[in-house]
Order: structure tokens, then C-alpha cells, then sequence
């Protein structure tokens, strides 16, 4: 099976405030990453926040130009950003907003703005788009009354819906999720992931899912890869990285997981700051704060590798003992 | 900072030569000069010769450059109608046009800012509907308005103050009055509003809870914080006042720049009017650089902004 | 109400809270506005006489002789027909100019949003240079040369206060398609021109609106200004500014002929301002 989006050797790079007397500080937000997502597959990218997974979340959909590197969506490149080419693509490939409400234009009624894209893609017009529209609508779980409220007159958890909806107006193959459920109340966020499940499934879509949230993320996901300072640290599918996280990182982020009815023991706290990409660390990004550094971990970047099948990290402590092993 | 300043003195240049090289496109290409001067009657010869001693006949870049090299020596030529050196002409009628300007902009800055932030701080008090109320006349009604009844009231019927010229220092009583009224009420209501902003920001709460005295309060935190907008209005008020100079020189035959504007416009004297235009222009434009200047200094987030680079 | 407190709702609901709240004054201001408005409208209907019809037997007439409500001036024309006449000629070219101004300035403002880099700096260095001079004076060398025709007095008077509305749309834009709604329908693949058209511009309306009833007395103030020293509307048309400055010279026989006019001007502007105050106040409640 072809992958359906395939990235390689993505870097973004932003430049700071450059004036007269001062050089332009650069900072590396997404620093070298290669994926592939097949069709149909649930992807979740964690991180905290500094680790690049919004900006990683936007080049894959070609909203944010990488610096260096490439995405291509079923086989080809992505088309530049605004040109036509790129403006079809997007019926095949949308985007699930953290912030529900500044995604919707405030003076437009929800049943419009869902609409929206098969207007702009031509795809149905009249009577036809009002049906398309109430479909829409009633597989998200909203009323069909509420379609001609306001955004700010919903609640948060109907607004984020209604993006769900409107984005899956033009029956798209690959849906890019950015904190979709962060802003929501608990029980709120549980009915939304849950709806998102339901219908990837029932869609067959291809789902990136960014998060913070372990929890939420291994509800969903198939596979999982985490970040930190703009790379992938460890890959692996959804029940592996739970259960036998191996990469140091991972190991905390697992680690503060609670599981319902269980004391939380065994956490893994992390010395120092959080990771700041404007000043990134030599060698591994995550040795100061790694329990388990090796001086070697200064020196070097340790690159994503295979070490078992279906499952890649970035770590010396694991490629070294694979490489005895091999040895 | 210095990139800061450096900038702003670039662009300030770039705006003078903008509006001389408005002033002398519009100028030219709007009519011939010469036959406005000579009227419509003046025989062909004395047309022709006008036009080659104005140098009116070479092709327009030409003209400019011979412009733009003269203004760099501070020759502007001589007027067209009386011979006498354009920049004298403007400058012996500056101090006229000053001893109405300035005094107006004390009293505008002087009676504007403190009411303004009086009725800040009393507010809802009928001082400050008073103060409201007569900001809002004030910036409505037009100064030709003003001066006429102004006129109508103290010269006319109640014969206390003279209606035109400059002779004595009461004749600048009234043109001074007229021009003033309307900025008292910009600079109040303006006042009022920044004052009312920044009282109603947390930091004040802070120091009235700390225990600061209300008058500490406000003279140590509020004022100062207050005044970096207020000093930006004082930037434009300097345009009005050119403006307003304009149209009070005008009602009450004061020979100042303004009315020398109007006469030399009428007349087509392209020489005298384009000087006008060039000193009015740099007024503003070094009025502005120092508002900005006053602006990066007073604001300690820019003084930051600029250290840091 | 929550609804309120955000700030944000659709026109017709905003206009229906409107009309039920407004304070005395500001009905009075609407009151006079829609006076005016209808007075130029209708202009031609209710003019008692033609602009100018001279009646030499009845000069400089005072106000509430028979036939001539307020007076007559020095030709005999009667003052409150010129007043009317005058009432159409200045408002006319303050909502011609204000619109102009308005249309030049956001379509400005939208272009250096979009497209940034040496446009959007080209458009902000002729916004200072519009700031640089007094636009009393740009309007005086421009008028007096190119002569005082009523198309070129608008297209002047149009080209007043766009770099307000530029600096406004263009902030706009650049803030709605940093992080919200614009972005996100530019994601759902529309053109640049529905972006715009279709959602911001309808978003930024209120706040233009705003500042066009900001604008629109100091047109009328400045088109007044400049009729009143002779360069602004030419005779026999006549506006409020010129009538003002041909009843300056029968200031101490016949102030009537200044004063009608100028209380004309005076009570519109107050109007404009009032109204303009208050709608600011109710559409955007946070700010200052």
C-alpha cells in the first residue's frame, strides 16, 4: 500500500527580529523529521510545548513552507502554498482547529460556514448543499435547529463540531488535528475524541492527532510518535509506547500517565527547564534533562533509527546497545 | 536607539522631498503661470519673455533639478509679482504668523490638559459634563465660525476689541481666542479619555492599595503614564495650528504666512508658494521627529526595545 | 448575557438594540441628521425660491419678512432657499468624499495586509506623507491651480483621512489572517478575493463605519473652510462655507446671512459626532 503522505527531512526555521546593528536570531522550530502515514492510519504526535508538533502538524498540510525538506501527498510534492493546485488539494486534506471559536467567522451562521467548502470547491450547489449540509450536521450530533445559530451562541464543545463538520464536507482522505479537544471541559473532551474515532473509522480518513495529552492520544491513535525540540524521538504503535516506552523521554511522559484506579507510582520526574528551540542544547536535545545521559549524549545527535521492527527512537543508549547486539 | 533614530531621520527626509516634488508637479503642470501673472490680455512678446525668464519653457525635469540645486542653496527665487526674494518674503511674515501660534498653543496646552484630566478624576461630576460638553463645542465648531462671531460679539457690538490688523497687542485677543478654542477641546476630551484609560488600568489599584497618597497616585503614576498619548496629539495639533493660521490670518488681516499663502495661491506665485509649502512641510516634520523622539524617551517600553538591539 | 459581553453580533440584532437604547442627546443628533438628509433629498421640492432668483427691491431684507423666512442677501436671493440649496451641495460632497475615502483606504489597507514587503511599505510612506502637511493646505495648492471644479473639490475631499481607514483595515486583515477565521477558510481552499470579500471585509465593517462617521464632519468642516476663503465651491452653486464667507462682508448690516448657515454646519457636525460617539461606544464596548 502506497503511503498516502510521506514526509522527509522536514526542517522549519523562523527568523527573529533582524535590525541595523544586530544579527537575526534563528529559531529551529522542526528540526529534521521523516514520516509516513498510510490511508486510513490514526497518527498521534505528542509533545510538549516548544517540541514543533503544530508547526510539524501545519507542513504536513502544506500551510506552513518547510525550510528544508519535503512532503508529498499520495506520491506528489506538495504544491506551493495559495497557488490553485494547492487551493483543489485542500478538499482532500483538512485541518481540526485547537480554538473553535477564532476558526469561525462570528458573523456567519454555523449551517453557512459548513457549507462553505462545497461552495468554494464547487462541489454542490442549492437545495442539494442544504442536504449535504443537515448530513453533515446530524453525524457530527448536532441539531438540525442549531444551524442557524452563531458560533458564540454554542458551546464549546458544539463549536469544535461544527468544525469537525465542516471539515468533512468535501469527504477528505487525511485530517490534521491540532489540540482538538484541549480547550474542552473533561467530559466534553471525552464525547469529542470519541467522535472523531467514530468517524475516521467509519471513514476510512487518515488522521494526524497532535496532542499533549497521552491519554487522550492513545484513545485513538494506531501509532504515536513523540517529539521534543523539533524531532522525533521515539515511534511505535499506540499499545508499545504504553507499555514499553524505551526512549528516556517517553519513559517520563508515560510515566505521569494515571491510570483510573491505580495509585500513580513509579513517576519519572524531569530535572531542568522545558525546551526552549531558540536555545537548543548540543547533541542529544534532551540530555540535560535525561536521568540515564551518557557524555557521549552532549557530543553527538542521535539519529532516529529502527530498533525493532515498526518501532524507531533517537537515543545512543538504545542504538549503542543494539550495535553491541549486532556486534 | 540609534537605528531607531536614524530611521526615523530618513524618513523625515523623505517626506520633505516628497512634498517638494508634490509642490512643484502640481504647480507646473496645473496652468501657465505666465499668462495668469500677465493677464489675458498681455501681448504674445511679453508673455514669451515672461516665460523665458522663468525659465518656463525648458522641459519639466529640467525645471526640477535647477529646483531641487536652488533649494539646496536656499534660493527660492523671487516672487513673480513684486521682485522681492521668495524666502525673505516668507520669512519676515513668520513672526507674525508665531505671535499667534505660540501663544494659542500654550493656552490649548495650558487650559486643554487640565481640564481634561480634571474631569478624568472627578468624573460624572458636572465639572466633567461641563468639560465634556464644551470639548464637543469646541471641536465642532468651525474657526471661520468663531472668529466671525467673535467679531460679531466683541467688535461689533460690544466695541471692546479691534477686527483686523496688527497694530496693537489687543489686536491679537481675538484671532488668539478663536484659534485656541478648538484645540482646548481635542486636547481635553483627548485628555480625559487617556487619563480615564489609565486610571482604570490594575497598576493604579496597586499603588491606591499599597497606600499611596491620591495625589502620589496621580502625579507619580497615572500623569506619566497618561502623557505618552497625549503627547502624540500634541504632533498633530502642531498641523492645525499651521491650519487654523490659515484661515483666522484671513478673518482678521493678519499679515502672517497664512495669509500669505492665500494671496500667493491666488495669485499663481509659484515661487512664493512653493517656499510656503517647504517651510510649513519641515515645521511638521521636525515637530513630528521631536514627538517621536519625546515618545521613545518617555516610554520605557521603547527605551528597552532600543537597548536591547 | 454573554452575548452582549462578547461584542460580537450579527447587524440586524445590533440595529434592533440600538434603537431602543439610545440617550436624549443622541436622538436629537439623529433627529437633526435625518432633517438634513431629507432637506437635501428633497431639496428642489421644498425651495421656496429658485437659487438665483434676485429680487433688487428687497435687498439685504431681514429674517421673518414675508416670503423670506430668514432674510435676504445683497442680490435680493433669498437666504433659506440658499440654504437649502447649500444643505444638498455640502452634503453631497462630504458622503461622496467620505465614501471615496473610505473605498481608497481599505482597498489600501487590504493591499498592504495581502501582500506585505515593498507594497505595504510604499502604501504606509504615502500614508506620512498624506500626515506631513495640513490637508488645508495640500487642498489650497491643488485647488487654486487646477481651478475649483465641483467633480475635482470631491475627488480632493476624497482623498481626506484614507490613511485612517488604511491603518485600520490593514490591521485587521493582518490580525484575522495571522491566527483565526481567515486562515482558516484560506485552509478550506478559497481564493484570496472570498477571504476578503466575504469574511473580513464584512468583519471590519463596523469599525470602518465608525471612523466614517468620524471623518464625515470633518469633510464637511473642511470643504466649509475652504469655500469660506473662496477656493472651495464656486458660485452660483452655493454651500454652507461659501455663503458663510459672502455674509462676512454684511457681517455688522446682516449677520443673518452668515449665521443660518453656520449653525447649519455647527449642528450637523455635533450631530455626526454624537451619533458617531455613541455608535463607537455600543459596538466596540472594550475598547477605549
Amino acid at each position: 500500500m502506497s503511503a498516502l503522505l510521506e514526509a522527509k527531512g522536514l526542517v522549519r526555521c523562523y527568523e527573529g527580529q533582524k535590525t541595523l546593528f544586530s544579527k537575526a536570531t534563528s529559531v529551529r522550530a522542526v528540526d529534521g523529521v521523516d514520516l509516513t502515514l498510510q490511508p486510513g492510519e490514526t497518527l498521534g504526535i505528542v509533545g510538549e510545548s516548544g517540541s514543533g508538533k503544530s508547526t510539524l502538524g501545519r507542513m504536513l498540510l502544506g500551510i506552513d513552507p518547510p525550510t528544508e525538506g519535503q512532503v508529498s501527498f499520495d506520491g506528489q510534492p506538495m504544491p506551493k502554498l495559495q497557488s490553485p493546485a494547492w487551493r483543489a488539494l485542500r478538499a482532500q486534506m483538512q485541518f481540526i482547529y485547537q480554538d473553535p471559536l477564532a476558526a469561525l467567522d462570528r458573523r456567519l451562521t454555523i449551517a453557512r460556514q459548513i457549507g462553505e467548502p462545497l461552495e468554494i470547491h464547487g462541489l454542490a450547489k442549492g437545495a442539494e448543499l442544504q442536504e449535504r449540509v443537515a448530513d453533515l450536521m446530524a453525524q457530527v450530533g448536532l441539531r438540525q435547529d442549531q444551524g442557524a445559530r452563531y458560533p458564540h451562541e454554542l458551546s464549546g464543545g458544539q463549536r469544535q463540531r461544527v468544525i469537525i463538520a465542516r471539515a468533512l464536507a468535501t469527504s477528505p482522505r487525511l485530517l490534521v488535528c491540532d489540540e482538538p479537544v484541549s480547550a474542552l471541559d473533561g467530559s466534553i473532551q471525552a464525547q469529542v475524541v470519541n467522535l472523531l474515532r467514530y468517524l475516521q473509522e467509519s471513514h476510512g480518513i487518515a488522521m494526524v492527532f497532535i496532542s499533549h495529552d497521552l491519554k487522550v492520544v492513545r484513545n485513538i491513535c494506531d501509532r504515536v510518535a513523540v517529539m521534543y525540540l523539533g524531532r522525533i524521538v521515539e515511534e511505535a504503535s499506540s499499545d508499545e509506547i504504553f507499555a514499553h516506552p524505551q526512549h528516556p523521554y517517553t519513559q517520563a511522559l508515560v510515566s505521569s500517565v494515571p491510570v483510573p484506579g491505580k495509585r500513580l507510582e513509579g513517576r519519572i520526574l524531569l530535572k531542568g527547564e522545558p525546551p526552549n528551540p531558540a536555545q537548543r542544547p548540543s547533541g542529544c536535545a534532551f540530555h540535560p534533562r535525561c536521568a540515564v545521559a551518557l557524555p557521549s549524549c552532549a557530543d553527538t545527535v542521535p539519529l532516529l533509527q529502527s530498533i525493532a521492527p515498526a518501532r524507531r527512537a533517537a537515543c545512543h543508549l538504545l542504538t549503542a546497545s543494539d550495535t553491541e547486539q549486532a556486534a | 536607539m540609534l537605528s531607531f533614530a536614524l530611521t526615523r531621520l530618513f524618513r523625515a527626509v523623505l517626506t520633505i522631498l516628497l512634498v517638494m516634488t508634490f509642490a512643484f508637479v502640481v504647480l507646473r503642470l496645473s496652468g501657465d503661470p505666465a499668462s495668469i501673472m500677465l493677464g489675458p490680455d498681455a501681448p504674445t512678446d511679453s508673455v514669451d519673455a515672461f516665460r523665458a525668464e522663468w525659465g518656463l519653457n525648458d522641459p519639466l525635469w529640467t525645471q526640477y533639478f535647477a529646483y531641487l540645486k536652488s533649494i539646496a542653496q536656499l534660493d527660492f527665487g523671487v516672487s513673480m509679482r513684486d521682485r522681492s526674494s521668495a524666502i525673505d518674503l516668507v520669512l519676515e511674515r513668520v513672526p507674525a504668523t508665531l505671535a499667534l501660534t505660540v501663544p494659542t498653543l500654550f493656552i490649548q496646552l495650558g487650559v486643554g490638559i487640565p481640564a481634561g484630566v480634571y474631569a478624568a478624576l472627578h468624573r460624572e461630576s458636572t465639572a466633567d459634563r461641563g468639560v465634556i460638553m464644551l470639548s464637543i463645542f469646541g471641536f465642532t465648531i468651525p474657526s471661520f465660525v468663531m472668529g466671525l462671531v467673535l467679531v460679531l460679539i466683541f467688535a461689533v457690538t460690544l466695541g471692546w476689541l479691534p477686527s483686523g490688523g496688527q497694530d496693537t497687542w489687543q489686536h491679537a485677543i481675538l484671532p488668539i481666542a478663536t484659534m485656541s478654542v478648538g484645540g482646548i477641546g481635542i486636547l481635553a476630551r483627548f485628555s480625559r479619555s487617556a487619563m480615564i484609560e489609565v486610571m482604570g488600568q490594575p497598576y493604579i489599584r496597586t499603588a491606591m492599595a499599597k497606600g499611596l497618597s491620591w495625589r502620589d497616585v496621580v502625579w507619580k503614576h497615572a500623569l506619566p503614564n497618561a502623557s505618552v498619548p497625549i503627547i502624540t496629539i500634541v504632533g498633530f495639533m502642531v498641523g492645525s495650528l499651521i491650519a487654523g493660521a490659515v484661515v483666522v490670518e484671513s478673518i482678521f488681516s493678519w499679515p502672517g504666512i497664512g495669509r500669505l499663502l492665500i494671496v500667493s495661491v491666488s495669485n499663481r506665485d509659484l515661487a512664493v508658494v512653493q517656499c510656503l509649502l517647504l517651510v510649513i512641510a519641515s515645521t511638521m516634520v521636525i515637530a513630528n521627529l521631536c514627538v517621536d523622539f519625546a515618545y521613545g524617551l518617555l516610554d520605557p517600553r521603547l527605551r528597552a526595545k532600543a537597548a536591547a538591539h | 448575557m454573554t452575548v452582549q459581553a462578547t461584542n460580537i453580533a450579527p447587524p440586524f440584532t445590533m440595529i434592533r438594540r440600538l434603537r431602543f437604547k439610545a440617550p436624549l442627546l443622541v436622538v436629537f443628533g439623529l433627529a437633526w441628521l435625518g432633517l438634513m438628509v431629507l432637506t437635501a433629498v428633497f431639496a428642489d421640492v421644498i425651495r421656496p425660491y429658485d437659487v438665483t432668483q434676485m429680487d433688487l427691491s428687497a435687498r439685504l431684507v431681514g429674517p421673518l419678512t414675508q416670503g423670506h423666512l430668514l432674510g435676504t442677501d445683497e442680490l435680493g436671493r433669498d437666504v433659506l432657499s440658499r440654504l437649502i440649496q447649500s444643505i444638498r451641495v455640502s452634503l453631497v460632497i462630504a458622503f461622496g468624499a467620505t465614501l471615496l475615502s473610505a473605498f481608497f483606504g481599505t482597498t489600501l489597507g487590504f493591499l498592504a495586509a495581502q501582500f506585505r514587503g515593498v507594497v505595504e511599505h510604499m502604501i504606509l510612506v504615502l500614508a506620512d506623507f498624506q500626515a506631513a502637511l495640513p490637508f488645508l493646505i495640500l487642498s489650497l495648492a491643488v485647488l487654486a491651480f487646477f481651478g475649483s471644479s465641483m467633480t475635482l473639490l470631491v475627488g480632493l475631499m476624497g482623498f481626506y483621512g484614507w490613511e485612517r481607514y488604511a491603518r485600520i483595515s490593514r490591521g485587521l486583515a493582518i490580525s484575522a489572517g495571522a491566527q483565526g477565521y481567515a486562515s482558516a477558510v484560506v485552509q478550506l481552499g478559497a481564493k484570496p478575493s472570498r477571504v476578503y470579500l466575504r469574511h473580513i471585509l464584512p468583519n471590519v465593517a463596523s469599525t470602518l463605519i465608525v471612523s466614517m462617521t468620524l471623518t464625515f464632519p470633518e469633510i464637511i468642516l473642511m470643504e466649509s473652510g475652504l469655500s469660506f476663503l473662496g477656493l472651495g465651491v464656486q458660485p452660483p452653486e452655493s454651500s454652507l462655507g461659501n455663503m458663510v464667507g459672502f455674509g462676512r462682508e454684511y457681517l455688522t448690516r446682516a449677520p443673518w446671512i452668515m449665521l443660518g448657515p453656520a449653525f447649519v454646519i455647527m449642528m450637523t457636525t455635533l450631530s455626526i459626532s454624537l451619533v458617531g460617539d455613541w455608535l463607537r461606544d455600543k459596538l466596540d464596548p472594550t475598547i477605549r
